[in-house]
């Protein structure tokens, strides 16, 4: 028997919710290094945050493949996931549309992702990263679309070697994976068009 | 003096209201019902739901009349209204090996079981205009067969495939579900499953100039009306919660299968092939111009020349649909006179320019 | 939510909403890059405006103050029906002044007042290949962007400088966006080229028909393809606006009678009248 009874609700106004959750995406996404606030955060399952959960919840349907590292794959999370995205789930982040990470350290190296190819770079996994502070980290200097001069970002919590790989992302650009750092209720992001260059 | 063109709402409304009443007609003649429409011009509304992709007469109907009978602007009407409309799944593949046959006719057999079917069919009409049927009245009687169709008619090209003549039909088990060109952009090369789509969802004209053109030397097919068959078929849908297909209901479809020769290749012996035309109601002109223009679009498979417009599959799915064809031919009444006037101050510019030229020679 | 016409908020259903909104993010990760989308038939005909009413209702909400124009202009008869199909779908707010806008959605013009951060401008885009004229297959001209072999558009220009003494392309003129994807503007006259370039506004772009949504987030990199000897230029006017006096918009020529009578004045009838109000006040 699901425990239905342990079902969280979904987006409070499904269409209203979504389309602001959406903006503040665009938003963070078109600035990179931008710290968004996630408007009318949802409740979550352990171990979401609000803001991964608002994303996902806002992103995700029949339609999207999503890939779950061992930190965010819970059966609460799964529950939701099915319940009211109804995406398909896969081990294979090389599938994936969305990749749920809710342990930076522990995750495969970027390039395990769906990179896009050549033609269609679009066809690339968005990956939705939680993590402990979106400020207090090492600072990157940012630039590329979306900053005006230079942008700073100074993610908590990365694992050595990130930035390297963020860099490596960028060089394959048009190809590449695009990042959402969520916290708490807050996101900021990493497009594949940023450079770090500091 | 210059006044700037306002009211543009009112005169929108405006227009509509004089468009509602062109549409009515003159108010002393009796108003077509939307039943009258769906029973008499059954042919118009058959064209209506396969280009719609809606099997709905009442809606093609309702559309036929709101169009003034404009049949690509009702496919339009049909077709805005289809995408609001919520996506329950998809039905089973239908089996026109079962059909209930009205029609059925090949012209590769004399006679096959099952025989010839002639149904209803303009084909030996000698083409006068009726002024009978000016005047009204109910026709007299249709003749009843002194004994039923047969239940059960082999496909004439189920019929040559137990010999091996004509290519079997793909499998497609491993092919996954087919995509759903409604909800995803045509991708080339397309899949025969897109393909097919594109075609009966394809204006009849355009096709019957295609496939005209292959018969005319651009891309011959050498085909063969295998078969051309019209009749009702169930539709059955397979709720995952019950794990068994239900039938839903039953639709009218006519289908063509052309048999096409084909020389072979170093890896494939000489056989028949197969051209397929699909289309919903009594659509034979449809159901046989798709078939010889999906055989045409398989020349790159079958490894022959691909030289001609009827061959070219991205020319002729990209422009098959009359829907984006009309709007966007039709998009050139919009306002450019932005673009105009950069091109105006261009040609001025090069004139003067050749001009000073000349004068200066 | 839905509006008393019976359909939901902006038209769209959210599944559809969800697959646009994810084509956007791409778009916005890509710049300038082409994403394919599964455009729905919208009812209004294509060619029309239905990519730039999609994204527009993709994005559009209740906080948003929605202008269209076409041609520069609010009260064009299709600007018009758009926005009444905004207001009646998604009940928001209207408005013709460019600076009180949110979200602005165009055909064939950028605004001449400058647009600001959080503003986003849709275009309507009716072939949104920049390559289409040279080469018309899909297959074609998609591996061309992958290896950005844009050589045969340097061609086609370089051709246009031999024969006339410049390019002839007065529209829809070819830019380079972030030094990576050729990029078609849509049909905006080259005098609104450079106002692209390091925006900053985000601008979307959105074909229905062709199925393709596209974006240059704030502050990119928008060059319009030129040569050394023969750098990019705007038109210009040897008069100003017969109405507002301006000397740096893009005017419009109006026939005032069939003996050669022209009269020029501004496209863009929000930035024209403000001139003219502020004009009045001043004199009052």
């Amino acid at each position: 028997m699901a425990r239905t009874d342990m079902l969280l609700p979904g987006l409070a106004d499904p269409v209203l919710d979504a389309q602001q959750i959406f903006r503040a995406v665009l938003d963070a996404m078109a600035r990179p290094g931008t710290i968004v606030d996630l408007p009318s955060p949802p409740a979550s399952p352990e171990p979401l945050d609000p803001a991964t959960t608002a994303i996902v919840l806002a992103l995700n349907d029949q339609e999207t493949v999503v890939w779950l590292d061992d930190a965010a794959d819970s059966e609460a999370v799964r529950q939701h996931l099915r319940f009211h995205c109804g995406s398909p789930l896969t081990a294979d982040p090389a599938q994936a549309h969305f990749a749920i990470v809710g342990d930076i350290r522990a995750m495969p190296p970027l390039a395990s992702f769906n990179l896009g190819g050549d033609e269609y770079p679009d066809r690339s996994t968005t990956l939705i990263l939680q993590v402990p502070d979106l400020t207090g980290g090492t600072t990157w200097t940012l630039g590329g679309p979306g900053i005006r001069d230079r942008a700073t970002l100074a993610v908590a919590g990365l694992p050595d070697g990130f930035r390297d790989q963020v860099i490596e992302n960028h060089l394959g650009f048009p190809r590449g994976v695009d990042l959402i750092f969520t916290c708490g209720a807050r996101a900021t992001a990493l497009p594949r068009s940023t450079r770090v260059e500091g | 003096m210059y006044v700037a063109v306002k009211g543009g709402e009112t005169a929108i409304d405006n227009a509509h209201r004089l468009m509602a009443e062109a549409r009515r007609g003159d108010p002393a003649v009796p108003e077509l019902t939307v039943e009258q429409i769906a029973n008499q011009l059954g042919l118009a509304v058959d064209r209506v739901m396969t280009e719609g992709s809606v099997y709905d007469r009442e809606l093609a109907a309702l559309a036929i009349k709101q169009a003034q009978g404009d049949l690509i602007e009702a496919v339009f009407l049909l077709r805005a209204y289809r995408t609001t409309l919520p996506r329950f799944g998809g039905s089973e593949p239908i089996d026109t090996g079962d059909m209930a046959i009205r029609r059925r006719i090949s012209a590769a057999f004399k006679d096959l079981p099952g025989g010839q079917v002639l149904g209803p069919t303009y084909d030996y009409t000698h083409r006068l205009l009726d002024f009978a049927l000016a005047a009204g009245g109910d026709p007299p009687p249709a003749a009843l067969a002194e004994r039923p169709v047969d239940a059960h008619m082999p496909r004439v090209a189920d019929v040559l495939s137990q010999e091996g003549l004509i290519e079997r039909d793909r499998p497609g088990e491993d092919e996954g579900p087919p995509c759903d060109l409604t909800r995803q952009p045509l991708e080339f090369p397309a899949g025969r499953d897109l393909r097919l789509q594109a075609l009966a969802r394809g204006d009849e004209g355009f096709l019957l100039s295609l496939a005209y053109s292959s018969q005319r030397g651009y891309g011959n097919t050498h085909p063969f009306a295998g078969e051309i068959r019209m009749g009702e078929v169930a539709i059955e849908f397979l709720p995952e919660e019950l794990g068994f297909p239900i039938e839903i209901g039953t639709i009218t479809v006519t289908e063509c299968q052309m048999i096409n020769q084909f020389k072979g290749t170093k890896d494939i012996p000489p056989q028949f092939t197969r051209g397929y035309g699909l289309a919903f109601g009594h659509a034979e002109r449809k159901a046989m111009a798709m078939a010889l223009v999906d055989r045409s679009l398989r020349a790159g498979e079958l490894g022959e020349d691909v030289a001609n417009p009827v061959q070219d599959e991205e020319f002729v799915l990209a422009h098959a649909d009359n829907v984006e064809a009309s709007g966007f031919v039709q998009h050139l009444k919009l306002p450019h006179y932005v673009d105009f006037q950069s091109e105006l101050e261009l040609i001025r510019r090069l004139r003067a320019a050749a001009i000073r030229r000349e004068a200066a020679e | 939510m839905t509006t008393a016409s019976g359909y939901n908020f902006a038209y769209l259903d959210e599944q559809t909403k969800r697959m646009i909104r994810r084509a956007i993010l791409k778009a916005v990760a890509i710049p300038g890059y082409q994403v394919p989308f599964g455009s729905r038939e919208m009812p209004l005909p294509y060619g029309w405006g239905t990519g730039g009413i999609q994204v527009t209702a993709a994005v559009i909400g209740p906080d948003d103050r929605l202008k269209v124009i076409d041609q520069g202009a609010d009260d064009t008869t299709n600007a018009v029906s758009i926005r009444r199909f905004f207001a009646r779908t998604a009940g928001v707010a209207t408005t013709e002044r460019t600076t009180a806008a949110t979200v602005i959605q165009t055909r064939h013009r950028i605004p001449e007042t400058p647009l600001t951060e959080g503003q986003i401008l849709v275009y309507q885009v009716p072939i949104p290949e920049p390559l289409r004229w040279l080469e018309p297959r899909e297959t074609e001209t998609r591996r061309m962007h992958a290896l950005a072999d844009y050589g045969a558009m340097h061609v086609k220009l370089y051709e246009d400088i031999a024969r006339y003494g410049r390019i002839a392309t007065t529209y829809d003129y070819p830019v380079l966006v972030n030094d990576r994807y050729l990029m078609r503007p849509s049909p905006i006259p080259k005098f609104d080229n450079p106002k692209m370039d390091m925006s900053p506004a985000l601008q979307l772009f959105g074909a229905g028909r062709e199925k393709r949504i596209y974006a240059v987030p704030p502050y990119t990199k928008v060059r319009s393809l030129d040569f050394k000897d023969h750098p990019f230029a705007v038109q210009s006017w040897d008069r100003p606006c017969e109405l507002c006096g301006a000397t740096d918009s893009f005017l419009d020529e109006v026939v005032t009678d069939d003996r050669g009578g022209r009269m020029f004045v501004c496209s863009d009838t929000d930035h024209c009248g403000t001139r003219r109000d502020a004009a009045q006040e001043a004199a009052e």
